[in-house]
């Protein structure tokens, strides 16, 4: 059974969001990384690259398959994980404190399409 | 299986050798001390006796795992024998000796090759011509996706920019899509594995350059809607690429240029018996319909076209089995996937429980006791067998896919289901004896991750 962390917002493609003001921090959600196995590789987009809800800003590479990392908001990077770049393991070991891009968001009202950890549970299974 | 991973420059020893070459006489030397070819140092090879480099070399080759050794049901790969007459005609010295820049006058024989391998896949394809440039199965997408945009650019179309892809498809389709500098749309499968056509009508558009589909598609199932597919593309102004990976079970029976496609693929390297695995050689022939003709490379012949020794252990396959036989290779092919399927489905999910073409997808054991694809593939190992594909498609999280190919008998397809069945039962009684297989291999799971993380590419 993978975790959910309480208090974060989640989307259907699995990527988690933590608020904080007006910045999304970003990562992927620990069923995610449980699906995907040993992840090899995090492609990231650069500081400053405009990201937009809905679209890839990013891949994640495992020994068993490669997946598409999904938007849940749009707006500008501010800050990237390069610690990901030489440690990709940090997403299996801890998926959420492992957080991929920090962006500012253009929308806020694009959140309230996410789900909550109890309506993503039902997803993640 | 004997154990052997020594490296040739481990065997190395100052001062052997295997071979004698005379001194390079002075003056030649002098020639060309000083010049730019001239090494500054030693060129660093082993030092080996010639027993040494043949028992290395046999050694490394008894490690390995063909089609000669063993079966492998490779899904998606067409992993079929291949015949020996057609490796005699590929070494033939008039063949073999063939040089690209010899004068035309002197290379009708090879050019008569490209010919009669152009007539025989048009009959089979009921495309109209061939392109032999291609060196593999998505070099030809590439090839075939760049005819399309040519074709609709001549038209003054150029905000055809989409190709539409269904989500079964081989991962070359869209990377080649993207290449091509197009971009793609995916078009959802129904719960019976086939492309849903009230899902694609609405992306159906003045933008869509085309749509690139494998029939059967990669779950080995027939697109029965493709005629209707085939015009509501046509109608949108868009073309219809059929992706040739899956070839097989069609052979003599259906044809794509029946079925409406536009440009395919084949390849070669699977459907007509020439070697394959590690990447190639392979050969990947386009075929155009009338429509597209006029944009395929004139000369179609020359010098230079694709791995001619392919296409000439193709065509020996193709003349050998002739019009009348080349329609049994399909069948047997279907009835063997069809026997392993049926006498499988109470051990393992079978999540699509139709008829299916030359190949079809397990998701897993049906009582799993923890134990994966992964586990089941690499138990069969120690059985003798080739792993079949794994983890694809995506569509399914434990697919296993099995392809057995027409040249397999009986006795080979009750051997492997034996096997199947015994290890679903190993599942059951001991799950933690399949976690660590391989247990006979000379090597059991290797570190795939840190290989990853951390490759090593060099040798020091």
């Amino acid at each position: 059974m993978s975790k959910i962390a309480e208090g974060l917002l989640y989307s259907e493609s699995h990527e988690w969001v933590k608020v904080d003001g007006n910045v999304a921090i970003i990562g992927v959600s620990d069923f995610a990384q449980s699906e995907m196995g040993d992840i090899t590789y995090v492609e990231m987009p650069d500081v400053d690259d405009e990201v937009e809800a809905g679209s890839d800003f990013g891949a994640l590479e495992s020994v068993k398959t490669s997946s598409e990392l999904i938007a849940p908001v749009s707006g500008k990077v501010v800050a990237r994980n390069d610690e990901l770049e030489d440690k990709p393991e940090l997403i299996n070991e801890d998926a959420y404190a492992a957080w991929i891009i920090k962006v500012e968001m253009s929308d806020e009202s694009e959140l309230d399409a996410l789900l909550n950890a109890a309506a993503y549970a039902e997803i993640a299974k | 299986m004997k154990y052997y991973d020594k490296l040739i420059f481990e065997l190395s020893q100052p001062g052997r050798i295997g071979f004698s070459l005379p001194e390079i006489p002075g003056q030649a030397r002098n020639d060309f001390k000083g010049s730019t070819v001239w090494r500054e140092s030693k060129l660093d090879l082993p030092e080996v006796s010639e027993v040494d480099v043949v028992r290395h070399y046999t050694n490394l080759s008894q490690m390995n795992f063909g089609v000669d050794t063993g079966f492998y049901p490779l899904g998606s790969c067409t992993m079929k024998y291949n015949p020996k007459i057609n490796e005699e005609i590929a070494n033939m010295p008039a063949f073999l000796g063939l040089h690209p820049l010899q004068p035309e006058s002197t290379t009708k024989g090879a050019l008569e090759i490209y010919v009669g391998m152009d007539k025989a896949l048009a009959a089979i394809t009921g495309m109209k011509h061939f392109t032999f440039l291609p060196c593999a199965g998505a070099h030809g997408e590439l090839t075939g996706l760049m005819l399309m945009r040519e074709y609709h650019m001549s038209r003054g179309d150029s905000a055809r920019t989409k190709v539409i892809v269904p989500d079964s498809a081989h991962g070359t389709n869209p990377a080649s899509a993207a290449v091509c500098g197009l971009d793609i749309v995916v078009v959802k499968s129904k719960e019976n594995g086939l492309v849903d056509v009230e899902a694609l009508k609405p992306l159906l558009g003045p933008d869509i350059a085309g749509i690139m589909m494998t029939n059967p598609n990669t779950l080995g199932l027939f697109e029965r809607d493709i005629k209707e597919i085939a015009k509501l593309v046509h109608d949108c102004g868009g073309l219809l690429y059929y992706d040739g990976a899956n070839m097989n079970p069609l052979l003599g029976m259906v044809r794509p240029g029946d079925m409406g496609f536009d440009i395919m693929h084949l390849n070669l390297h699977k459907t007509f018996s020439t070697p394959h695995g590690g990447g190639g050689p392979g050969a990947g022939p386009v075929g155009v319909s009338d429509k597209v003709l006029p944009f395929l490379h004139i000369p179609r012949v020359s010098g230079f076209h694709g791995n001619f020794g392919i296409i000439l252990r193709a065509y020996a396959y193709i003349l050998m089995l002739g019009r009348e036989h080349v329609k049994m290779a399909g069948k047997l092919a279907t009835l063997g996937a069809n026997y392993i399927k049926e006498s499988l489905k109470d051990c393992y999910k079978l999540p699509i429980p139709t008829v299916c073409k030359h190949e079809f997808v397990f998701d897993g054991l049906l009582e799993d006791n923890g134990v994966s694809t992964l586990d089941v593939a690499k138990r069969l190992l120690d059985y003798g067998f080739h792993a079949p594909t794994i983890y694809f498609p995506l569509l399914f999280h434990q697919a296993i896919m099995i392809e057995p190919t027409e040249t397999e008998s009986l006795e080979t397809l009750d051997a492997f289901i034996a096997v199947m069945r015994k290890i679903a039962e190993e599942a059951k009684a001991d799950p933690e004896m399949l976690h660590g297989a391989p247990h006979c291999t000379p090597i059991g799971r290797p570190d795939e991750t840190t290989a990853a993380r951390q490759p090593v590419l060099k040798y020091d």
